[in-house]
């Protein structure tokens, strides 16, 4: 029942926010109105997924803007060079990746002392890949994020595509209940024979391998790559995640819904501009606005509980 | 019936330490038996339902299972394949997972496609075989039901068909938020079970449900089965009596007039109690009571900044909600109501806090070696002494006790009510609130709730249990 509303708020919020952009600025509501509007709102709900994907096992990820930015050095650098070489050092950052969450469990650690960590490695990594912005995206993502299918734009359909692709591997398979399962109850798992280390790890991985998608289709839409790139993904993802229905604790998220808080974010930004905000007060007032939903979401929470006390 | 064992324990120790948890059990259970453990907090109930599951490996000794092709095996890896499930005393489901998905946690064959399908039907099944009637929908989310739904999901679960059809199912404590009637269709399940070639292990405080249900009885008591028998050659008394404390059911002595004083507390609902007087809340469970001992207690204590001399102080029931400090030592869960008295220049005087952690460790007999372990690392019964440490080290007078016996086993129990009364005849006032009537007439007043109103006031001869079931259910024939 709780469940199937939890969605309806993140739907709403984004509902209010396009409806109140299109009221700003009429232009916006059209194929190539729409596609700015959200075109850069794909790697941030890539990052997000990603994000959710460590939240869902009640821990948290710091390190997830740096690992993009490193990521969007390797695509525009070594992933155009020399794919082979490229690939291989991609798929050894997800098994990093990986191999932090089995280290994480293993050892006890708190998540976010070790992402906090591993922020700096990534961070490094990346500079010594691109000490100066630059770099050039392969042709093949290019083509793939500035394709113009027929309808409706290419952002709206990568954001249908992440989202049903994460719903289905988390909320549809038996090994996403699993996952899930390790934040509800993490005893209880471990009791039944499962090996908490390999779950951590698995969702670790996965949460490497939306990063990394993250970092490449960000390249594919700057063209170019920056140590600092995405930066401030760490915060937007986490924002992102919760806006979208998730909770921190007790592996209650929502790919569906963390889809559209990454949207809401990446719209608030385009929103703001609109309203011809100067953009230092861009980060306050999107604050502002996660602190707007996250209150309303309060108060429906308690006047749930008020109903089922008073059955 | 089949009579070669499902599983059978040789000699098996586990030691945690310098502390031995089972210290040599031998235990053999069979098709068709349902074996009622029974034994006090710390006596190792729990290490030898983990040894049988699987869920630790024993430190010496062997725990070999009969596999369902007749060959015998040892591992957690074979207690699965033998089919022994467990249900555990707290709850071990995933509340942000509907009741389907939960099955997945168990059943490793609940992969690919359909596995949803094949999920709900077995959860289903289970549930209408064990609780007819129950009205829980499969794709609920576990978060949604009741403690009680959640209680029956898990045991269904626990009986559920799977790769490997349950053959011994462990319940601990698998009624204690059930009421009557469910925990009457559970006990008539199990004997079903049994009588098909089932074997259970059943572990509950509730004497009479173990005398109901149980086939064979095996006491256990500080990590050994010193007695077990068949159940028809006990008594609950001779049961109370092999636990190793002596029985004081009926030793209640009759209210010593000078010990209680004057009036100490009203409350606008009516409820009042006098000093030194142990005033008992009961009902049936979710009327009030509870409710009505937190309105008082925040009235008397939830004011802003620190007070040095509280006068009332609380028992948690629920140790997880409101009860232990998970990542604190035993000692500074103990010493929490009192560190207002013990600071100096605002900073904790550690050598009175560290005498105070022994005095009550010794008062209190709280099983360790050491009041800077973990609270964790104490069994429950254990965890709820420290809690009741925790209150009586403050100096408050009144002592509100929200169901401080669940789940704790008889003996220490009557440490407890021991305790209790030795406290009051110093003067302190107790409002208990329980859920087991029997702890009720341990009282010197009784206030019966019914609908979130006080329905009764009992007092000296009249407190028994007829007279509290006739006030809690009065009315519910005339209205309906």
């Amino acid at each position: 029942m709780n469940a199937r509303f939890r969605i309806l708020l993140p739907i709403a919020s984004l509902a209010v926010l396009l409806a109140a952009t299109f009221y700003m600025q009429p232009r916006a509501m059209s194929y190539f109105g729409l596609n700015l509007l959200f075109n850069l709102a794909v790697p941030i709900a890539l990052a997000t997924v990603a994000q959710m994907m460590i939240i869902m096992v009640n821990d948290i990820d710091l390190s997830v803007g740096t690992f993009v930015s490193f990521v969007a050095c390797v695509t525009a650098t070594y992933l155009n060079d020399a794919p082979l070489i490229g690939a291989l050092i991609l798929l050894a950052a997800i098994a990093g990746y990986a191999a932090i969450g089995a280290l994480i469990e293993l050892r006890q650690l708190p998540a976010i002392v070790v992402t906090l960590g591993m922020s700096f490695v990534w961070g490094g990594l990346a500079i010594l890949i691109l000490p100066s912005p630059g770099g050039t995206a392969p042709t093949w993502i290019r083509t793939i994020m500035t394709v113009k299918p027929p309808l409706v734009p290419m952002a709206i359909v990568a954001s249908v595509l992440i989202a049903v692709i994460a719903h289905l591997l988390i909320m549809r398979t038996s090994s996403g209940a699993l996952l899930r399962a390790v934040g509800g109850n993490a005893r209880a798992v471990a009791r039944s024979g499962w090996s908490l280390v390999r779950l951590k790890a698995a969702a670790y991985g996965l949460a490497g391998v939306f990063g990394a998608a993250s970092g490449i289709c960000l390249v594919g839409l700057t063209t170019s790559a920056d140590a600092n790139i995405a930066l401030r993904y760490t915060l937007l993802s986490i924002a992102g995640v919760i806006l979208g229905g998730g909770e921190f604790t007790g592996g209650r998220i929502s790919p569906v819904g963390a889809v559209i808080g990454a949207l809401t974010l990446a719209l608030a930004g385009s929103f703001l501009s609109f309203m011809r905000l100067s953009p230092d007060w861009q980060i306050g007032a999107q604050g502002a606005i996660l602190i707007l939903v996250l209150s309303v979401r309060l108060l429906f929470a308690r006047s749930n509980r008020k109903k089922g006390a008073a059955q | 019936m089949a009579t070669e064992p499902l599983v059978v324990l040789s000699n098996a120790r586990m030691h945690f330490g310098s502390v031995r948890a089972l210290d040599g059990v031998d235990l053999s259970i069979s098709s068709g038996e349902c074996v009622g453990l029974i034994g006090h907090n710390g006596a190792g109930k729990s290490t030898a339902v983990n040894l049988i599951n699987g869920g630790l490996t024993a430190t010496d000794g062997d725990v070999t299972y009969t596999l369902p092709d007749g060959s015998t095996a040892t591992g957690a890896a074979a207690a699965r394949a033998a089919g022994v499930r467990s249900v555990f005393q707290e709850l071990s489901l995933c509340p942000n997972l509907t009741v389907e998905e939960n099955m997945r946690v168990p059943q490793r064959d609940l992969t690919g496609a359909g596995w949803r399908k094949r999920a709900r039907v077995r959860i289903a099944a289970a549930l209408d075989a064990v609780f007819p009637g129950h009205g829980i929908d499969a794709g609920a989310e576990v978060g949604d039901l009741s403690l009680a739904e959640r209680q029956m999901v898990e045991i269904a679960i626990g009986f559920s068909d799977g790769p490997v059809p349950a053959r011994l199912v462990i319940l601990d404590e698998p009624t204690s938020s059930l009421d009557a009637g469910i925990a009457g269709q559970l006990t008539d399940y199990v004997r079903g079970f049994c009588a098909g070639g089932g074997a259970v292990i059943f572990i509950s405080h509730m004497l009479g449900e173990v005398f109901d249900v149980a086939t064979r009885i095996d006491v256990l008591k500080d990590g050994k089965i010193t007695d077990s028998r068949a159940v028809g050659d006990f008594t609950q008394q001779g049961l109370i009596d092999a636990m190793g404390h002596v029985a004081s059911e009926a030793a209640k002595q009759a209210a010593d007039p000078n010990r209680i004083g004057d009036e100490v507390l009203t409350t606008d609902e009516g409820l009042s109690a006098r000093r030194g007087e142990l005033v008992g809340l009961s009902g049936l469970a979710g009327h009030g009571q509870a409710a009505a001992l937190a309105r008082f207690y925040l009235a008397r204590s939830a004011g802003r900044g620190q007070v040095r001399n509280p006068d009332v102080c609380f028992v948690a029931g629920d140790r997880v909600r409101d009860g232990v400090m998970p990542l604190w030592s035993i000692l500074r869960n103990v010493s929490l109501t009192a560190l207002a008295s013990m600071t100096r220049f605002g900073l904790v005087d550690r050598e009175a806090e560290r005498a105070l952690g022994a005095d009550w460790k010794k008062r209190m007999g709280i099983r360790t070696d050491d009041m800077g372990n973990p609270i964790l690392s104490l069994s429950g019964g254990n965890q709820q002494k420290a809690l009741f440490a925790r209150a009586l080290a403050s100096s408050a007078d009144i002592v509100v006790m929200d169901d401080p016996m669940r789940g704790v086993d008889v003996g220490t129990k009557q440490d407890a009510y021991a305790m209790i009364r030795a406290e009051a005849e110093h003067g302190r006032t107790f409002l208990w609130y329980s859920t087991e009537t029997e702890e009720v007439c341990q009282c010197d007043r009784v206030f019966v709730f019914r609908n979130g109103a006080i329905s009764a006031e009992l007092t000296g001869d009249d407190i028994n249990e007829q007279n509290i079931l006739a006030a809690s259910f009065e009315m519910q024939g005339q209205t309906s």
